[in-house]
């Protein structure tokens, strides 16, 4: 394991106080952001790092801090998202709870490099103890000096608040966060605008993941050519892996971008439960396409490996099935999923997902009916790159990735298949 | 109205933004604090207090699932029912506790005490199963730890 973002994890959370933060390496960073860079100087040493932003896209984060003007009549926000609710994720979570500085520090320098004086962590309503630890940290860090007026003698000033979602997922979209942030409905807006040209309250914004931005102060300490090193030419870094399902040690596994699949399940998690052989895995969280064992031993974990083997590096959130795991239904489950969280507002996603779970119940029940597999798949193609925003497909390519790997897990289902293998058993 | 106390809770957060409106969500979680569900007068109220009309109001409280704008029980047992939870042993967690609790999916026990509810990823996967009962989590649940926490619920 590579100790960056974790390397406080080993406190069990006693880095939540601003002491012992301290005392191991923390708030070094700020000040040096403070006196030896310029703003701009910030988002070029991120440049250099390859950071790529680790809520689910992997969009790269110094380019989208240059995204946002210099000059701006409207007042500039950066917001956090710990809205964490991808299935099979939840590496926010341990980020957040044992190590809240970390994250603090590293929104005010992000908020130097963009000269924005305001920044919120919208987090999921669900994670409300976790909400109270970063308030508490929050407010030592103005105690010390590290937030609101003039920090540290830089003439900077940034106000930082907390803001709890209330269990949506379309919330973790950016521009619904937005939405959300401001009182309303999570409905996603339509883009262009981007939010760093339009966002909160009509000001430029950047919004980035919890885990991006927990990098932030590492990369000011030991530079950008540094965390890049530390990971593949094209994905640089660390990253954090959920690792859940069939395995002996589930977990949060930080390991360099390039890690192979098979090492984590194997080696950090102690391999598979019971001994048991590897079906299918899910390397990204419930979005992304599902690999079967084979894909599995050519995966390594960055972004152009999962591209290879037709999937996404996603939220992290690593979901591992075994042999004795049917695959109709744990498309089922996640299709149910997005069924509940579409948030209604365009056709294709709101009606789509209805459809799709529709013939999942009928599938379920033994009572497909022939041509059913190639209606889910029809269906999925609808929705698919034509709906308002990513959620449409996020439920379509789990679906269609599932019938196209393990076909045989469906087709069992269709009622005809059933009369069949019941008559060659007779 | 809410208490003195979450009134200036409220004039705090209320400063957090520029627009009042964006007090909503955790106004919310105050008079749901308060009543135990988001009664008609909190939605009157909450409206009049950040500037909104009741309608968008409605509109918010009817969009966010950890919202009731009905009585539930004092203990809310939510049982994460998402992959990575169905993958280790989910279904029979509810199950468990249906029997248990002679109790459906989103209905309360006749005391008033539990309600039961399935609900979607909470984000502890790799602790998984979980479940929260109001805002406390419980991960990696068994159907014997289970007894043992609905017995110390009181
Ligand atoms: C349906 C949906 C849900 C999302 N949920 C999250 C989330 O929970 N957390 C997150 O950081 N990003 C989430 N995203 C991605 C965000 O829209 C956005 O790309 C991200 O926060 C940007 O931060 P990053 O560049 O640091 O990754 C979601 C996207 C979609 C389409
Ligand atoms: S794709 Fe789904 S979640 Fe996204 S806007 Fe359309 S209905 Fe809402
Ligand atoms: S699937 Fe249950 S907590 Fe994520």
């Amino acid at each position: 394991m590579t100790n960056v973002l974790t390397n406080r994890f080993h406190l069990k959370g006693a880095a939540c106080d601003i002491q012992v933060y301290e005392q191991h390496g923390g708030y070094k960073a700020l000040p040096k952001a403070l006196k030896e860079f310029k703003p701009e100087q910030i988002t070029e040493e991120v440049k250099k790092s390859v950071l790529r932003g680790r809520g689910g896209a992997g969009f790269p984060t110094g380019m989208k801090w240059s995204f946002v003007p210099k000059e701006s009549k409207r007042p500039k926000y950066l917001v956090c998202n710990a809205d964490e609710s991808e299935p099979g994720t939840g590496k926010d979570r341990d980020l957040m709870r044992f190590d809240p500085h970390q994250l603090i520090e590293g929104m005010i320098i992000a908020g130097y490099a963009l000269s924005s004086n305001t920044s919120y962590i919208y987090i999921r309503g669900e994670y409300w103890y976790i909400k109270e630890i970063l308030e508490k940290a929050v407010a030592q860090a103005y105690a010390k000096g590290y937030l609101g007026k003039n920090i540290l003698g830089s003439g900077f000033d940034h106000d930082l608040y907390v803001h709890p979602g209330a269990g949506a997922y379309i919330c973790g979209e950016e521009t619904a966060l937005l939405e959300s942030l401001e009182g309303k409905r999570g409905h996603p807006r339509l883009k262009p605008p981007f939010p760093a040209v339009v966002g909160l309250y009509g000001g430029p914004t950047v919004v980035n993941n919890v885990e991006t931005l927990a990098v932030v102060p590492h990369i000011i300490l030991n530079g950008g050519e540094w965390y890049k090193a530390l990971g593949t030419e094209k994905s640089g870094g660390t990253k954090l892996f959920t690792v859940s399902g069939h395995v002996n040690r589930p977990g949060n596994y930080e390991v360099p971008m390039g890690y192979p699949l098979m090492s984590l399940i194997n080696n950090e998690c102690g391999g598979m439960l019971g001994g048991r052989k590897l079906k299918a895995c899910i390397p990204g969280g419930s979005s992304v396409p599902i690999l079967n064992a084979e894909d599995c031993e050519k995966m390594t974990l960055d972004y152009e490996s999962a591209a290879s083997v037709g999937t996404m590096l996603g939220s992290g959130g690593v979901i591992v099935m075994d042999e004795t795991t049917d695959i109709f239904e744990t498309t089922r489950n996640v299709t149910h999923f997005y069924k509940h969280e579409s948030c209604g507002w365009c056709t294709p996603c709101r009606e789509g997902t209805r459809w799709l779970y529709k013939v999942f119940e009928r599938m379920h029940r033994y009572e497909g009916r022939p041509g059913d597999v190639e209606l889910l798949y029809d269906l999925a193609d609808k929705i698919l790159g034509k709906s308002f925003c990513a959620l449409g497909d996020a439920a379509a390519m789990p679906v269609q990735s599932a019938i196209k790997k393990f076909r045989e897990d469906f087709e069992r289902r269709i009622k005809h298949n059933i009369v069949q293998i019941q008559k060659a058993a007779d | 109205m809410l208490s003195q106390a979450n009134e200036k809770k409220l004039d705090e957060i209320i400063s957090h933004y520029p627009v009042k409106r964006s007090a909503i969500l955790p106004a919310l979680y105050l008079a749901q604090e308060e009543h135990g569900y988001v009664t008609d007068e909190d939605v009157k109220y909450l409206a009049q207090r950040l500037d909104m009309r009741v309608n968008e109001v409605e509109e918010v409280v009817t969009f966010y699932t950890m919202y009731s704008r009905k009585p539930v029980g004092k203990y809310k047992l939510q049982v994460c029912r998402t992959l990575s939870c169905m993958l280790m042993g989910a279904e029979q967690i509810a199950e468990h506790l249906e029997h248990k609790l002679k109790c459906g999916m989103n209905e309360t026990t006749p005391d008033g005490k539990f309600t039961l509810m399935e609900v979607e990823c909470l984000g502890y996967c790799d602790l998984a199963p979980c479940l929260q009962v109001n805002f406390d989590y419980h991960e990696k649940v068994t159907t014997e730890s289970v007894d043992k926490l609905i017995e110390s619920l009181k």
